[in-house]
């Protein structure tokens, strides 16, 4: 009885194996594929011996087998992992793709030295940088994340106030209004020199460098924010009968976050590259300092570590950003889709 | 504390409102620009006074006096015998557009007056009940662009009512929108005028819905505005549509705002 009906649906029995076939490889091929490609970087690892002198290639090799099996598991067992399975279907081809790079890269700097040394060091010279190196690499990220979070939590801070005062003060604007303009567009970088002497340590030069580079842009789009606050908001609070710092609290900072958001935002990337810049000329701690050092001992490994650091840091304070201003304007979705 | 204790039982009453000789005019490039000009009014407390005039004409900036939103150039309008200064809750506004605030849930928004005068903490039945009143109580915690234009000025209409105002002043408030939701909610606006006994003060362009709706009909002239006609329509509600007493007065209405051929 299932001939029959199977035979009803056009799909009689010599044509299911290969129809099984085709979706075996539409939903798993990826999966099959990448786990390939892994086991093909590990194999670059193991297969020559190395033109220089590294210590961790042979774990390298072992690691990407391990990869290697764990993706071919998770590919075969993706239906009952639930959204890790998920997950991993959906990059699939991106795995694929990072394990025929890191192929080319190992075979194209540690086996054959295709791209000059050491310029360009393979990819277990990173490795070794984060297990031989960690205690000054993590020195540094804490050195910087603590520097970057005081300066652009000051520089936030003050830059929502000025903007809040600004958009509601015609008196405030008055005064505050022509030293923006005159202060704010220059970049904050170029009182590196005089911040550095003035201020008593680099320290505090560099927490007010990275409020300033935060501040301007938190400051206008407060400011513009608030300013554009539509006046049937406050007519309606007016006659429901609310105070001057009800209309301020409760319905021009409010109105204004949206706008807010964006500021905090381009904040964030002028600070993160104040904060570089800082470190590489003054601070004598950071991932900007651990950059300079590293060149100075033409250690290039330790630079590509230290910038992927760097990288994974100011992605995740961007995320991080991202998700708070997703919970707290949950009621614009649908007015405007991010 | 006895004040705000009587509030909860409704004991709303409408107040009068006295306009007396009151003047208006807009700065426009510096030229002044009259708006209103002598107006003079007088309204028994529990009335329910429809503003008709032609469009621009000056009507709701009438009703920003009344609100206390604007201070008149010369004249005065008193709230019972108090002059009218500043904006007050016992004369709320309702406008064309609801205006609810996008970042507040429905109840945030009908609970916004008493928020902003500090007594929410004790009275937060009331805002159930104005949700109630209104038919919202299932979208209390929707955001208002969840909600269709009839559902958002309804919403309007029970963040003023959660006020308990003694003068409840309509800018418009049905004019954007369908038909059939305006002719639910006009029923619907008679049928809580009638209960809570507030004086209500309407503006329209539309001499149907002033007729279906007021107890008395102001006609204004063009801008500068002034009183054209003060019309009494003395017919019971439910009242009906077809009416011939209202097609009459309709016809009148029409012929002082300069529209007979069209009728």
């Amino acid at each position: 009885m299932s001939t029959y009906s199977l035979s009803e649906t056009g799909a009689g029995p010599p044509e299911t194996a290969t129809q099984g076939l085709r979706d075996f490889l539409r939903v798993s091929g990826p999966g099959v594929a990448a786990s390939a490609a892994w086991v093909a970087f590990g194999l670059s690892c193991l297969l020559w011996e190395d033109v220089g002198d590294w210590s961790r290639t042979h774990s390298l090799g072992i690691g990407a087998f391990v990869v290697a099996a764990v993706v071919l598991l998770g590919t075969f067992s993706a239906d009952y992992l639930g959204g890790a399975g998920r997950a991993l279907r959906i990059r699939a081809p991106w795995l694929l793709a990072l394990g025929l790079y890191f192929a080319l890269w190992e075979v194209a700097t540690a086996k054959f030295a295709w791209l000059p040394l050491p310029f360009f060091p393979p990819p277990q010279a990173i490795i070794e940088v984060y297990t031989d190196d960690l205690p000054k690499l993590f020195d540094s990220v804490f050195a910087s994340v603590k520097l970057q979070l005081g300066g652009y939590l000051i520089g936030a801070a003050l830059g929502f106030i000025t903007g809040v005062s600004i958009g509601w003060s015609r008196r405030v604007g008055y005064w505050v209004h022509p030293v923006l303009r005159f202060i704010g567009p220059l970049p904050a970088t170029a009182w590196l020199p005089i911040a550095f002497f003035t201020f008593p340590s680099s320290w505090s030069a560099s927490t007010f460098l990275i409020a300033l580079a935060t501040g301007f842009p938190v400051t206008v789009l407060t400011w513009s924010g608030v300013a554009s606050v539509s006046s049937a908001y406050y007519d309606v609070a007016r006659t429901l009968g609310a105070k001057p710092s009800f209309l301020v609290l409760k319905v021009a900072i409010p109105a204004a976050l949206p706008h807010v958001f964006v500021g905090l935002f381009m904040g964030l990337g002028s600070s993160f590259a104040v904060l570089v810049v800082a470190e590489m000329i003054g601070v004598k701690a950071g991932l900007g300092w651990y950059l300079q050092w590293a060149q100075g001992w033409a250690a290039y490994a330790n630079m590509y570590a230290a910038l992927i650091v760097m990288s994974l840091l100011c992605s995740g304070a961007i995320t991080l950003l991202f998700w708070t201003r997703d919970r707290l304007l949950v009621w614009q979705k649908g007015v405007v889709k991010w | 504390m006895v004040a705000a204790a009587e509030a909860i039982t409704y004991p709303a009453a409408g107040a009068g409102l006295d306009v007396e000789n009151v003047s208006h005019a807009f700065d426009i490039d510096g030229a002044a620009l009259p708006v209103l000009q002598e107006v003079n009014l007088v309204i028994e407390p529990g009335e329910f006074v429809a503003l008709l005039g032609p469009s621009g004409c000056g009507k709701s900036t009438l009703l920003r006096l009344v609100a206390g939103l604007e201070r008149p150039r010369s004249g005065v309008l008193r709230e019972d015998e108090t002059r009218i200064t500043a904006p007050n809750p016992s004369r709320v506004v309702v406008f064309q557009d609801p205006t609810l605030f996008p970042w507040r849930p429905v109840w945030d928004n009908v609970a916004l007056g008493l928020e902003a005068q500090g007594i929410l903490k004790h009275h937060r039945q009331r805002v159930d009940d104005a949700l109630e009143l209104v038919g919202l109580s299932t979208f209390r915690n929707a955001y208002p662009h969840q909600l269709s234009g009839g559902m958002a000025q309804r919403a309007a209409l029970a963040r003023a009512l959660v006020n308990d105002p003694k003068i409840l002043i309509l800018d418009e408030p049905l004019g954007k929108l369908d038909s059939l939701t305006r002719i639910t909610m006009q029923a619907e606006l008679v049928a809580l005028w009638q209960r809570k006994g507030f004086t209500t003060l309407l503006v329209t362009h539309d001499a149907e819905e002033a007729l279906v709706l007021a107890n008395r009909v102001i006609v204004l002239s063009e801008r500068p505005a002034r009183i054209k006609a003060d019309i009494a329509v003395e017919r019971p509600y439910p009242r009906h549509r077809g009416d011939p007493y209202l097609a009459g007065l309709r016809r009148q209405i029409l012929g002082l705002l300069g529209l007979e051929a069209t009728w």
